[in-house]
């Protein structure tokens, strides 16, 4: 049993200009102890995905489809089901460390509540685990840093609070929504590594969300490329990055920024992300597609499971695109 | 935090000064008033008036007494209207009185505000959040001079349920058209107020934050969006209470319950300027001072800021 | 790179009008169907105040001897007699004295607010395009004054000085200059701080080229809506000293001067005293926070 299954996922929703088709039919899994990286420009529905995995849609939204947490069906579930599973099962780390944690309170409180909703801990010995956790994290004297307030931190210390925060009960599935997107190129990293490292002492799966390539090679198993609101591929990472088969990843990976390069301007991928108010008739990427021809255009293609490990959802032959 | 203070009480020295020397120059410069001769004083009042003032004196020499007397000593001089009395014993009076259904009016405004607000916030768009915003926008154009005859009309006339004035020491019964009359409209803005502000917090990345870590949403309210939440509410406050005073000026009027308001309109009819000044500077103290605990207050609760 | 594999389609970009930002805030505005019907019912206030006195039988200080010993029967609202709104405690016309009571009130609110507005936008753009030391001791005195109890004073003034209604119009507009100036001193340190003004001043626009192109057109959203909102305000505050007796003096009158004349004959069952000012009271305060309202939402930055 996966520790995570998602079927058919979609959510949409509902603005005053009408409705926001933002995931369509979105399927993965996610073994325990594994990383899987979901990879997509802004707007292509990968945050509202981790959203509604974690029952934090906005009041607006609603999902439809399956989500399995070590084969219970999660989605939709109430606040007071959810609240079992959260922090404690699965947690996630936010995008922007500057607003994730709250600006009054002391960093010691944000961390034992948790703590001592969950696991029934007293105050103090929650914060000595919290100590303990910062401590994990890297953040250098974390007995004096507990007591001080979030906008005493930089950035990338902030980051390294909310992802102490997240393992405080070690759990088994953590969701980390474009972790290192808000913080400094070097400090990119140092998160990056960390998250790995931690990942091998506690073992928990791992959801990476981001735009960025670079930081998927490094460091995940599987990757699931979003566009539109719809997977428009998936596979090991390295088999994705060496041969990807869908004229989308091509872009993204011809995009990179690369060091030897002979061509002296980056590329790029011609457009704009689709208006998911009215999203394309067929295939999302269609428009902005060098090999879309008249069925993209009408008829949204399937995903296609064309090896044990991979699928893609094109209507042009995987051969054509080479 | 006490170097703070004590920076805040040193910017309100100006302040009391301009408000005391401007009074006090507004007083000597008014036509037919007691320093001009034009009209004549009972004798035994000229005399405290000559006592007190030194009419003879230079302006600035008797200016310097008076400022003197009222910073050191508190003490305003003689009324002009009354010979026997002097404006601290009328003061004295009626501030207790002031006080009294001041505060009560305040707490009222506050607490059933900030429970009006929060209420429609977190049902947004029910029939509570409708209710709150009616009664909001409704009482922005009841005053509490429109309030106070409105309520007399309907609960002394028509129901004949409470009296319509005086205050007999404080008795619950005279305490309740004042109190709604001069609390709806605070109660209102405070509701508006703290409704829009729950709201935003609640929409903020950290309450997120708080939900994904799996704790009750009764925790969430009150351990992490209160707080902020009460930020605006507390800047609030300082005009609240300005306003508010001024606001007791009908309330005394309205129904004669003998605050520091009576005490003022009595003496503007009279041209009692004595009294008028002492009461103008008295309020003015006290507005630099709740200024400053509201300052303290929202410093504690937000802790980027640093005193 | 020549490699044609990804390469610009068509794309189905919709054609953007260029809409200016007053056309826009207009249209804006007009969806609001509150902010609207007030506009047209605060259009109907004021064409009462102009041309109503043409339809009155009785001026506003004439008494009416007939009806003097039975004002609570005699004195209701009824066509027959000519008053319309009925009369006074006094027996003088109500419908008259509402007419120039809303004269009055509505004065106050617009002079009383144009004062605050040019006085506290001067002083507030001034401070913050200035910045500096000067901005610091500028606002430092905003501070100060604001600790003033202004209404206490104003009274002060308005005794000290004999009722005079352009003292109370000034007066009035002295009160809320401050809350203005602080508005606008914040506005325009935003405004300086931004790409489009520092690449003006980088490429040598002069200084009052940027504040007539620039600041001005920008701070010209906030000014309307706060001037829109002060004018209730200015209203209020009128009423309010009217209301114990030290605003305008007799014969003229204003809604706070009816509101407590009505307020004090409520025991003898004449209503009507108190109803019809307080209802034309009631409805322009309304009328000006929806207005006000529709404004911010029109002309809001923060929505745009």
């Amino acid at each position: 049993m996966s520790l995570l299954e998602v079927q058919d996922l979609s959510v949409s929703f509902k603005t005053p200009d009408g409705v926001v088709k933002a995931v369509q039919n979105v399927n993965f899994s996610l073994e325990e102890g594994k990383t899987l990286a979901i990879v997509g420009e802004s707007g292509s529905g990968k945050s509202q995905t981790s959203f509604s995995i974690m029952g934090l849609l906005a009041e607006n939204g609603t999902a439809t489809g399956s989500v399995k947490f070590e084969g219970n069906e999660i989605l939709n579930a109430s606040d007071a089901v959810m609240n079992t599973y959260r922090s404690a099962q699965i947690s996630m780390i936010f995008q922007d460390p500057m607003t994730s944690l709250n600006p009054y309170l002391r960093v010691s409180d944000q961390m034992a509540e948790v703590l001592v909703h969950h696991n029934g801990m007293t105050k103090s010995d929650a914060i000595k685990d919290a100590i303990k956790m910062l401590d994990a994290v890297k953040i250098p004297d974390p007995k004096r840093r507990v007591n001080m307030f979030p906008h005493e931190f930089s950035g990338g210390m902030r980051q390294r609070v909310m992802i102490a925060m997240s393992l405080l009960c070690h759990p088994r599935l953590v969701i980390a929504d474009e972790p290192t997107t808000a913080l400094d190129v070097t400090v990119q990293a140092q998160i990056m590594n960390l998250l790995s490292d931690l990942q091998n002492d506690f073992g928990m799966g791992i959801i990476l969300i981001t735009h960025d390539l670079g930081v998927v090679a490094g460091s995940c198993e599987d990757t699931l490329v979003l566009y539109g609101g719809r997977v428009m591929e998936t596979g090991p990472t390295n088999q994705v990055f060496e041969t990807p088969s869908h004229p989308y990843t091509q872009g993204l990976l011809r995009a990179l920024p690369r060091l030897g390069a002979k061509t002296p301007e980056l590329a790029t991928i011609p457009g704009n992300p689709p208006n998911m108010m009215h999203p394309p008739k067929g295939c999302a990427f269609s428009p902005r597609c060098g090999f879309a021809n008249a069925q993209c255009a009408e008829q949204p293609p399937v995903l296609d499971l064309f090896e044990p490990t991979r699928s893609r959802a094109c209507h042009v032959p995987k051969e054509a695109l080479s | 935090m006490l170097t703070y203070i004590l920076k805040r009480l040193f910017y309100a020295i100006p302040t009391l000064l301009i408000l005391i020397v401007f009074s006090f120059v507004l007083m000597h410069s008014a036509p037919g008033g007691p320093f001009s001769s034009d009209r004549p004083l009972p004798p035994e009042v000229l005399a405290n008036l000559e006592a007190k003032y030194h009419l003879t004196d230079p302006l600035w020499k008797q200016i310097g007494r008076y400022v003197y007397d009222v910073v050191f000593h508190f003490d305003f001089g003689p009324s002009f209207q009354y010979k026997d009395r002097t404006v601290n014993e009328i003061i004295a009076q009626g501030f207790p009185v002031t006080l009294t259904y001041g505060a009560i009016s305040f707490a009222v405004a506050v607490i059933a505000g900030c429970a009006l607000g929060m209420t429609a916030a977190l049902n947004k768009n029910s029939v509570w959040d409708y209710l709150a915003v009616g009664i909001s926008i409704g009482a922005q154009v009841l005053p509490n001079f429109v309030m106070a005859p409105i309520l007399v009309l309907i609960f002394t006339l028509w129901l004949g349920w409470l009296p319509g004035g005086g205050w007999n020491g404080g008795q619950w019964q005279y305490l309740i058209m004042p109190v709604i009359a001069l609390s709806t409209s605070f109660m209102a803005s405070i509701a508006r107020i703290m409704r829009s502000s729950l709201l935003e917090v609640m929409h903020s990345n950290f309450i997120r934050t708080a939900r994904a870590k799996g704790i009750p949403a009764r925790t969430i309210l009150f351990r992490h969006a209160l707080k902020p939440a009460m930020l605006p509410v507390i800047s609030y406050l300082g005009p609240t209470f300005v306003v508010m005073i001024t606001g007791s000026v009908v309330i005394d009027l309205y129904f004669t319950t003998g605050g520091i308001g009576q005490a003022f309109v009595n003496s503007a009819l009279n041209r009692d300027y004595a009294v008028m000044m002492g009461i103008t500077i008295l309020i003015g103290t006290l507005t630099i001072f709740f200024n400053l605990l509201v300052d303290i207050l929202y410093a504690w609760i937000d802790p980027k800021i640093k005193l | 790179m020549s490699d044609t594999s990804i390469s610009p389609a068509t794309s189905p970009e919709p054609v953007v009008k260029g809409r200016s930002l007053w056309q826009d805030a207009r249209r804006r505005f007009f969806q609001n169907t509150a902010a609207v019907i007030s506009l047209l019912i605060m259009g109907l206030i004021v064409v009462i105040a102009i041309i109503g006195p043409h339809f009155a039988a009785w001026d506003n200080e004439t008494i009416d001897w007939n009806v003097l010993g039975d004002i609570a029967t005699m004195g209701a609202p009824s066509i027959e007699t000519g008053h319309y709104f009925g009369t006074d405690e006094l027996g003088r016309d109500l419908y008259s004295r509402v007419i120039q009571g809303t004269q009055v009130s509505l004065m106050v609110g617009l002079i009383g607010s144009g004062i605050a507005v040019v006085l506290g936008t001067l002083y507030g753009a001034t401070s913050g395009y200035i910045g500096g030391r000067t901005d610091n001791i500028m606002m430092r005195l905003v501070d100060i004054l604001m600790a003033v109890p202004y209404m206490f004073v104003l009274i002060l003034l308005l005794v000290v000085f004999g009722r005079s209604m352009w003292l109370l119009f000034a007066g009035v507009g002295m009160i809320s200059w401050l809350e203005m100036a602080r508005i606008v001193r914040g506005q325009t340190l935003a405004l300086k701080s931004k790409e489009y003004i520092e690449a003006a001043l980088a490429t040598g626009v002069r200084h009052h080229v940027i504040v007539l192109r620039h600041i001005i057109p920008n701070l010209l959203g906030v000014i309307v809506i706060y001037a829109t909102l002060l004018v209730p305000q200015m209203i209020l505050t009128e009423s309010f000293i009217s209301f114990l007796g030290l605003g305008v003096q007799e014969p003229n009158t204003s809604w706070g001067a009816l509101i407590s004349e009505g307020a004090s004959t409520l025991q003898y069952g004449t209503y009507w005293q108190l109803l019809f000012p307080l209802s034309f009271f009631v409805v322009t305060l309304f009328c000006f926070f929806f207005i006000g309202d529709g404004l911010r939402d029109a002309l809001d930055p923060k929505d745009r």
